[in-house]
């Protein structure tokens, strides 16, 4: 309100490599959604920079930003955010129509396991096959690096295990970058590095040692 | 203040530009319903005012000759209550510093004592002085267009010989509330004026010692009209009587009439238009309101706000955008209102004719907003009751989307999914569609009536003025004369061409139907009248076929083939079937046409002539009418283009508020729907298009998608708002159509895409508004709910 300001993060000193599985831990309102909005060019920090291989997104403009996600960001949302006029396929068009070199869609759904049901609309798939739509729209395109915030969030247990497994698949076979956020700390367990978030600090990174298949996650 | 309408005051701050546009759509409503209804009241109230004040007549009948001694008879028709009977003649006048010679109907009025009918109303000076026989009241409009005043002469051609007239008042009086020259629809105030002069001097000048050849009478309560003009007729006839009529045919009252009825019609229709339209964006913004708080409708009921006070709620939202719609309009309704009567005090000559806002007239429009805006709010309130607080906090579940007609046939495989988008969105709620592109089909329509009177007037100027009326000067004889007459104009100095009429008045009769009117006598050679037919080619008319104009043929419900029965009104007064050959369309007036030899024929007369019309060298104009002026056989003399220009004079004025209450609120209503279709389907696809813009999509593209959807409702919108523009137009000619004038359905291109552009310009608009919006639209907030 007002004048005050709030920061959402501060301090935060993070690299991401080619090929990672990252999952972001931290409890609501720790600044983890900040932090994803920022990675992929959605929001700009007041102070600090980020880098994408050799360019500047801090400072870059909207068309610049656009540019960005247009080219190299796939986004999983909590919600799926599908667009509920169009079928899984075309939701799927709707992103390989303007990226540059993009799988076939009907391709990107066989490889979340919608093979079959490509035709039907979001009110006709059930939660989990519509966040695996959303994941089968982000990968597509063939992005370098897949943000998904909760994307197991408005899932329950065993879809949400399947969610994970097409996540997973999608990094160890097109070595695309993933981004996790989540408050799930089961989900860790999974990931090459975890970053775990708190009153908007990195309060730790830490690399797993040996990653478990979502098959052998529980929560 | 109660938590409830804090929430109320800042959903109206958020919606403000749509709060706005219906407010300003309802301001246009309001605005026409008060001026409509106030140049009503005003017109009614000033009429039976002077009406009974000043003894108007119940009915009217002229003669050619009486004796006095009738009057006694007439009095003791049963249902007349009083009896007045007069000299009434049209004679020339010399103007000072009037080229073409003024007419002036000379009206006796007794020495001592007020008239007992149809009484003056003194502006100035004083009534005729006892045994002053050249003093004359003056109509008050003639003499302020001829700057005439009180203690000044004029000079009239009294059977024949001049005479000075001294002005000794200025009045008026109810029979010419509307002063026009007989024969004629509009006013032209500086050539025709009614001077009222002792009947000893008329009786004198015009050789009618103890006779009249004009009567007014009253009527007693329940009398009935239709008796009284039948005993009255049976009593003049020997006399040469022209046939009595009640105040319906009376061109003064009918002109007022008239005018009465269109303010009626179109005070019922156009309200009723705009209103309409409010409660249609009302119910759109409602729902849209309603959809968007649906969470926080559980929230309230959860909290245990019961059914009546969210409704309340609701049902206030509309009520407070209502309310400065309905001051606004009140406001500016009442401005319109007195500019309206202003006009109107132009033409009609009342004692006053003042803006008469009585008082239910705005309570009146403050319960038909609040009702429209009700009507509109109602079933999205209905809504927001029925909603279950568990299920209304859980958001809505995604909309409901299947293969459609056009999926199946494959057509929609081949466009990009952004208009796959569009057309899906469309046709998932195809009522709410259909109803967008009916308020933009609205809006096209009340532009395009808006601009159909202005295409009318236009019309009827080119049709009669140009057209059928080929002449320069028409002249009319005070009584028929022999056809060599003609060969006296065509020596008089300047005249090109001289084509004689014969004109006689004569009652149409088909059953029992009838309409008083005159019968044309033409000739197939006619060139300054050629009689056209439909398709504006010449009509021949057949040896003893009458052709009528269409509203006469409507009045009488004889259409072509069919047989009337004709009774002329003068000479040996004939009475005779004949066969209705055709009908031909003219805007203006009563007609009937035969044959010239026919009507003869039919009157058993030799070639007599009523008048003439002629064509003039413009260069010897002033030396014709200098001798006209003198010519004592001319009872008149019409110049066309000063009739243009009165006809212009009168239509200029109306045609110009016409253009302001039709075509700029129409403008308004154009805005207000738009504006609101692309705010809502902002709001609606908000959602969706914060995440095509997360994806990658620019600005332009997701613009594309929903500015292309507006598009598209424009698109279906336009060419049903022709269709139904011209509809209305239809019904409003016809609604509109009168004894004296009909506007002709006439729509030009250039309306149309008036209309068009109008709208098509407030789609623009509206577009870059909301494309701004779109610019600064906040991606994250945007995702981070469902809504």
């Amino acid at each position: 309100m007002g004048d005050v300001e709030v920061h959402a993060l501060r301090g935060v000193d993070l690299d991401l490599y080619a090929g990672e599985f990252v999952v972001v831990l931290g409890p609501s309102g720790s600044g983890k959604s900040t932090l994803l909005n920022i990675l992929g060019g959605l929001d700009v920090p007041t102070s600090g920079e980020v880098h994408y291989l050799d360019h500047r997104l801090t400072g870059a403009g909207d068309a610049a930003l656009t540019r960005f996600r247009r080219e190299h960001v796939g986004f999983v949302f909590q919600f799926y955010n599908l667009i509920p006029s169009l079928t899984a396929l075309e939701n799927v068009e709707l992103v390989t129509e303007i990226a540059g070199h993009p799988m076939d869609p009907a391709e990107a759904l066989r490889r979340v396991g919608l093979g079959e049901r490509m035709h039907h609309f979001p009110s006709q798939l059930s939660g989990g096959e519509q966040q695996r739509v959303a994941i089968a729209r982000a990968v597509a395109k063939r992005p370098d690096i897949l943000l998904c915030d909760e994307p197991t969030g408005a899932l329950d247990y065993p879809t949400g295990k399947l969610v994970l497994e097409v996540l997973e698949r999608i990094n160890r076979e097109l070595g695309t970058i993933a981004v996790v956020i989540t408050h799930n700390a089961a989900i860790a367990g999974m990931a090459h590095r975890v970053v775990r978030v708190g009153s908007g600090r990195i309060v730790d990174i830490s690399r797993n040692e040996r990653r478990l298949s979502p098959s052998e996650l529980s929560w | 203040m109660t938590p409830l309408h804090h929430k109320l005051f800042r959903d109206l701050t958020r919606t403000a530009g749509q709060a706005t546009a219906i407010t300003a759509v309802l301001a246009c409503g309001v605005a026409t319903y008060v001026t409509m209804r106030s140049a009503y009241d005003s017109l009614l109230f000033a009429r039976s005012e002077f009406y009974t004040a000043y003894r108007f007549a119940d009915v009217f009948a002229q003669v050619k000759r009486a004796p006095e001694h009738l009057a006694r008879s007439i009095a003791a028709i049963p249902g007349v209550a009083a009896v007045q009977t007069r000299i009434v003649m049209d004679v020339t006048l010399d103007i000072p510093g009037l080229e073409e010679p003024a007419t002036a109907r000379l009206v006796s009025v007794p020495e001592r004592g007020a008239p007992p009918l149809n009484d003056l109303f003194l502006r100035q000076g004083s009534y005729i002085g006892p045994g002053r026989r050249d003093d004359v009241v003056i109509s008050e409009a003639f003499a302020a267009a001829n700057r005439l005043h009180v203690g000044d002469a004029v000079t009239a051609v009294v059977n024949g010989k001049w005479e000075r007239l001294r002005i000794a008042g200025i009045g008026l009086s109810p029979e010419y509330l509307y002063e026009v020259k007989p024969g004629e629809i509009f006013p032209d105030n500086r050539r025709f004026g009614v001077l009222w002069m002792s009947r000893k001097t008329l009786e004198a000048a015009f050789d009618m010692k103890e006779a009249f050849n004009d009567v007014a009478l009253s009527l007693t309560q329940g009398a009935s009209e239709l008796d009284v003009i039948q005993r009255l007729d049976h009593l003049l006839e020997p006399y040469g009587g022209l046939g009595a009529y009640g105040r319906a045919d009376q061109m003064s009252y009918r002109f007022i009439a008239d005018e009465l009825a269109e303010l009626r019609t179109m005070g019922y229709l156009l309200p009723s238009i705009f209103l309409a339209v409010v409660a249609f964006l009302l119910h759109v913004v409602m729902s849209r309101l309603i959809a968007l708080e649906r969470g926080q409708i559980g929230v309230l009921k959860a909290f245990g706000y019961g059914r009546i006070a969210i409704a309340a709620h609701y049902l206030k939202f509309g009520w407070i955008a209502a309310l400065p719609g309905s001051i606004l309009g009140i406001a500016g309704g009442l401005w319109l209102g007195s500019v309206y009567t202003a006009i109107y005090a132009r033409y009609f000559h009342f004692p006053a004719l003042r803006l008469q806002a009585e008082g239910y007239v705005p309570v009146a429009a403050v319960v038909i907003a609040a009702g429209a805006a009700c009507l509109g709010a109602v079933s999205a309130v209905r809504r927001a009751v029925a909603l279950a607080p568990a299920e209304s906090m859980r958001p809505e579940s995604p909309e409901q989307f299947h293969a459609g007609l056009l999926e199946r046939t494959g057509a929609l495989h081949w466009i990009a999914p952004e208009t796959r988008m569009i057309v899906r969105n469309l046709s998932r709620r195809p009522w709410r569609a259909a109803a967008a592109a009916l308020a933009i089909a609205l809006a096209i329509s009340i532009l395009v009536v808006g601009r159909y009177t202005i295409d009318s007037v236009h019309h009827i100027v080119d049709l009669q003025f140009r057209q059928m009326q080929r002449e320069d000067v028409t002249v009319a004889f005070q009584e028929p004369r022999p056809e060599q007459a003609r060969y006296d104009l065509a020596k008089l100095p300047g005249v090109l061409q001289v084509e004689p009429f014969r004109e006689a008045p004569a009652r149409l009769r088909s059953g029992h139907r009838w309409r008083k009117s005159s019968i044309l006598g033409v000739s197939d050679n006619d060139t300054l009248r050629p009689l056209m037919d439909r398709e504006h080619g010449r009509m021949r008319i057949p040896e003893d076929g009458i052709v009528l104009n269409s509203r006469l043929g409507e009045i009488l419900n004889a259409a072509p083939g069919t047989q009337i029965q004709v009774e002329v009104l003068e000479g040996a007064r004939p009475v005779r079937t004949l066969v209705v050959a055709g009908w031909i369309e003219q805007p203006l007036g009563l007609a009937a046409y035969m044959q010239a030899g026919a009507l003869h024929r039919l009157m058993r007369e030799s070639d007599l002539i009523s008048g003439a019309h002629l064509k003039v060298d413009p260069r010897k104009e002033e030396r014709l009418y200098a001798l006209l002026k003198r010519t004592p056989s001319i009872s008149g003399v019409s110049v066309k283009s000063i009739a243009l220009a009165s006809f212009w004079k009168s239509y200029g004025d109306t045609i110009w508020i016409s253009t302001i209450m039709l075509v700029g609120f129409a403008s308004v209503i154009a805005f207000g729907i738009v504006y609101n279709g692309a705010r809502i389907a902002l709001s609606e696809r908000g959602h969706e298009l914060a995440s095509l813009r997360v994806l990658g999509y620019r600005t332009a593209e997701v613009g594309r998608i929903l500015l292309g959807e507006q598009g598209l409702l424009l698109a279906l919108g336009i060419p049903c708002g022709f269709l139904l523009g011209y509809e209305l137009a239809l019904r409003t000619s016809r609604a509109l159509a009168r004894d004296l004038v009909r506007l002709p359905l006439v729509i030009g291109p250039v309306s149309y895409s008036y209309a068009a552009g109008v709208v098509l310009i407030a789609g623009m608009f509206s577009g870059w508004m909301v494309a701004r919006r779109l610019v600064r639209m906040d991606l994250t907030a945007a995702l981070k709910s469902r809504e």
